[in-house]
């Protein structure tokens, strides 16, 4: 088991915002948290970061507690998350960016790993000395996500691949996140966009107002007549 | 002829107030706060070299060093006691608790070395050097060769080295670059420490060229500096060195062609007028709230 998650209470001040969440990542899959806005996903994330802390519970990463390890440990042990909104940093170059990514891992590998994320995502290679902020969405998008894989995750958490981002690049981003999973990668999804999200994942798991109220495999998630009601559009 | 003096010594003392700019600029651009205890640091600094080249003998080359690891320690023991438990309360409550630390040194100087003045030994002797018929005096040169250097060691420490790359990421978004696995408050106490560690080198330079030391030494210098940030655009490192040379110069020749007396009024008008024109400074970034 590559995460779990066990009962954990977030607060933001007097807001109860995550409720007795546990939840786990294994090995090798796509695990997905779906739900609305404001239903705690990002929250679970950061807190999972170690950017927020749960009053309780615990938060096991490759069987070592980390609910109370700092951000630069967690990420050093292998567990990188792209954030919501992307959050990549726009006034520098995109080569850069993605020596952030790698702070953790020895300079030395920098050059090599950074040629296997311009293999993934082309667009970068050729807008390499560009600051990031002179990119469109969706290649910010792919820098967020090339610049998480430079620390070469264990387990990589995305936070809203696919937000503001028009349809066709929805379904590009969605594809890479496939390769990804099929490389061996070990991936924790938090998406508005449920049926995409349910269309690549091998579990997930359903949030309401920070309480998990659902977890099924994603296909019996799809098929599902509370979830296709509330997420999927009916 | 006289002009070019003018321009020389405008540069100098711009010099000067650059390298504190610079500490200024940093410090704002990572903990977004305004150190109003940054001035003081120079006076920290001006009386350590001071002392080991008065008490102790030390050359002054070594004294300077010794200034900015002092002020460099005092810089980082600052933001971890003073700054650091208010890195969540509101921009006003730091901004009270810098001025606060800033009459703490200013007093906590005046206790420890009293307020009467000490005459300073210029860190590079008086002579001045004959170069077409102007006299430059070698105070003026080491301010101005001492400047270029800071700036070209600050270039490529933040362009080339992995801290500084991580000091820049900071600056942009703590969260994310917290996310990348940098330590966020490692990186704030390194940017503490080099704008500590450049007041202490410009209080050197501040006291070889004005040669009375005294408490409130660095007060006026760190207003202007300050001043001279906002002016450059503050948290714009260029910025911060245009805007220091720039009111020297202004300052010099408004003390030379118009008024001994006027010169710091004339220095605060300018800034005035280039911030009614260009709220963000010289260089500054027009900020865009996101909604």
């Amino acid at each position: 088991m590559v995460l779990k998650v066990e009962n954990i209470n977030v607060y933001y001040g007097a807001i109860h915002a995550v409720k007795d969440v546990s939840f786990h990542v294994d090995e090798g899959e796509i695990v997905t948290l779906i739900g609305a806005n404001g239903a705690g996903k990002s929250t679970i994330l950061k807190t999972i970061s170690g950017l927020l802390r749960s009053r309780g519970g615990s938060i096991a990463f490759m069987g070592k507690n980390i609910s109370s390890a700092p951000t630069n440990v967690i990420v050093r042990d292998g567990l990188i998350q792209a954030p919501e909104g992307r959050a990549v940093f726009l006034q520098m170059t995109v080569e850069e960016n993605l020596e952030m990514g790698a702070f953790t891992r020895p300079k030395s590998g920098n050059h090599a790993r950074m040629e296997r994320v311009f293999a993934l995502f082309p667009r970068l290679k050729e807008r390499r000395r560009q600051p990031a902020g002179t990119l469109s969405g969706g290649e910010q998008q792919m820098l967020a996500m090339g610049r998480a894989l430079m620390s070469e995750p264990r387990l990589f958490m995305m936070d809203e691949p696919s937000m503001g981002l028009a349809p066709i690049l929805v379904d590009q981003i969605f594809e890479i996140i496939g390769d990804l999973n099929r490389l061996g990668g070990t991936i924790l999804l938090v998406e508005q966009n449920a049926r995409m999200a349910l269309s690549i994942a091998a579990r997930g798991y359903v949030l309401e107002t920070g309480r998990i109220i659902k977890s099924a495999p994603a296909a019996d998630l799809l098929e599902d007549d509370d979830v296709k009601k509330a997420y999927l559009g009916g | 002829m006289t002009f070019i003096l003018y321009l020389i010594n405008g540069v100098s003392l711009g010099g000067i107030y650059a390298i504190i700019a610079l500490g200024y600029t940093m410090v704002y651009g990572i903990a977004k706060m305004l150190n109003f205890a940054h001035g003081d640091i120079i006076m920290v600094g001006a009386y350590v070299c001071f002392f080991a080249a008065a008490s102790f003998g030390i050359p002054p080359v070594i004294g300077v060093l010794l200034a900015a690891c002092v002020c460099a320690a005092l810089g980082v023991i600052i933001e971890a006691f003073a700054y650091k438990p208010l890195r969540q309360a509101a921009s006003l409550a730091v901004l009270i608790t810098a001025i606060g630390v800033s009459y703490l040194l200013q007093n906590a100087a005046l206790l420890l070395w009293k307020s009467n003045p000490r005459v300073f030994t210029s860190i590079v002797g008086t002579g001045a050097v004959r170069i077409w018929g102007l006299s430059i005096t070698y105070v003026t040169i080491t301010t101005i060769l001492a400047c270029i250097a800071i700036m070209i060691c600050l270039t490529v420490f933040t362009g080339k080295t992995k801290m500084g790359k991580a000091m820049r990421a900071c600056a942009e978004d703590k969260n994310a670059a917290s996310l990348m696995g940098i330590n966020v408050n490692v990186t704030i106490s390194l940017t503490f420490a080099i704008g500590s560690a450049l007041a202490a080198v410009a209080g050197a330079l501040l006291c070889s060229a004005y040669p009375t030391l005294s408490p409130t030494t660095g007060s006026m210098p760190g207003i202007k500096a300050f001043t001279a940030a906002v002016f450059g655009g503050i948290g714009s490192v260029p910025g911060a060195m245009l805007g220091g040379v720039l009111l020297g110069i202004i300052e010099i020749f408004a003390k030379a062609y118009i008024s001994t007396q006027l010169s710091d009024a004339i220095v605060f008008a300018v800034l005035i007028v280039v911030l009614l024109v260009k709220p963000a400074g010289l260089l500054g970034r027009q900020v865009h709230e996101k909604v």
